[in-house]
């Protein structure tokens, strides 16, 4: 038993380590799950003049996905985010930080998958809404409550996993 | 003496502030005071997009922007604790160098504790067994007493020691060198 000590305590150790490769470091628990999403009246990207708020669709489940246009992994969700979502629930775009005024242009370009994108220019609201990485993407139900919070880009994997039920669950 | 330099060195590079010392923030020359308070809340804070520097080291856009958030929750009037509260409650307590005492994170305010516990522990053990060692039957107090005084004796591994001369095991060894 005792020369087997070692490789037990080896063996533990490779299995904690073994696991520790598949957590993502970014993907932090956020605080926010379970609370109102933070209010905020910004202009919408490429309609000047019109403003959105989350209030403005309150008693509606919808999606809040924060992205940059110099994001790239951004611009590759974009390609498949309205394909996945289809007209399941709506989602509007956080853009943040757009210092070169590149998002109208683009989202003209390439096509928008939001239903209103608001400019967060000096990035103030994604502070308010813990934001660490681009893409990311909060799920807010009926009542304003913030139900998830997804970091990284929505795969059409992740899609079915995460998105799905909850989706499923805040309708029913 | 070189070694002793060596020590030294390394000694003040342990102190606080050499070797990789923390940039701080830009001062803001309107406020000192409250650039001060920033800084010293800021080295406590972890930047959340470059996990391992601390708010007021990094120079990453979103630490920057973090920093102007707390520089106007001060200017708002708000003290040290109730900007953290609010950086947490937004970021978690991840953002928090010093994690709070709770349920969640016992065990890694206790975990190095407990190994240093365990490692005493198991130490104590080893050299309890030690002392307490019953030497085997099949062997004569002559061979015993032979084998204590060997490990008292400072040049007891020469073969030419007074000591070891008489041994039954020595004499073959000490043909085999002489045959060389």
């Amino acid at each position: 038993m005792r020369r087997w000590a070692p490789l037990l305590v080896f063996a533990v150790l490779g299995v904690f380590l073994y696991f520790g490769l598949y957590l993502n470091p970014k993907e932090v628990p956020s605080p926010l799950v379970g609370r109102p999403a933070p209010d905020f009246t910004l202009p919408v990207v490429g309609r000047p003049g019109e403003t959105f708020s989350p209030s403005e669709v309150r008693g509606e489940v919808w999606l809040l996905n924060i992205w940059a246009p110099w994001c790239s992994v951004c611009l590759e969700e974009h390609k498949h985010l309205s394909r996945m979502v289809g007209d399941r629930v709506p989602v509007y775009g956080l853009t943040w930080k757009d210092l070169d005024r590149e998002a109208a242009p683009l989202l003209a370009r390439n096509g928008s998958p939001y239903v209103a994108a608001v400019d967060d220019r000096d990035g103030r609201i994604a502070i308010r809404y813990g934001v660490t990485v681009t893409p990311e993407t909060f799920v807010i139900d009926q009542d304003g409550m913030i139900r998830m919070k997804h970091v990284g880009p929505i795969t059409p994997a992740v899609w079915e996993r995460k998105f799905e039920p909850l989706l499923r669950e805040l309708r029913s | 003496m070189k070694r002793r330099l060596g020590l030294l060195v390394l000694a003040f590079c342990l102190l606080p502030g050499w070797g990789a010392a923390s940039l701080p923030a830009t001062p803001n020359a309107d406020d000192p005071l409250l650039e001060a308070r920033l800084n010293h809340l800021a080295e406590d804070l972890r930047c959340v997009v470059c996990q391992n520097e601390s708010l007021a080291e990094s120079r990453a856009s979103l630490a920057l922007d973090l920093r102007e958030e707390i520089r106007e929750m001060m200017r708002a009037g708000m003290n040290d604790d109730a900007v953290v509260a609010s950086l947490v409650a937004r970021y978690g307590d991840f953002v928090l160098y010093r994690p709070p005492m709770k349920p969640l994170t016992y065990v890694l305010w206790g975990g190095p504790l407990a190994f240093l516990l365990l490692g005493i522990a198991l130490a104590l053990a080893t050299l309890h067994q030690r002392r307490t060692l019953r030497p085997p039957a099949d062997v004569s107090p002559e061979a015993l007493r032979e084998a204590a005084q060997l490990l008292q004796s400072d040049d007891s591994n020469h073969p030419g020691s007074p000591i070891a001369s008489g041994t039954a095991s020595r004499p073959s060894y000490q043909e085999e060198r002489s045959s060389r």
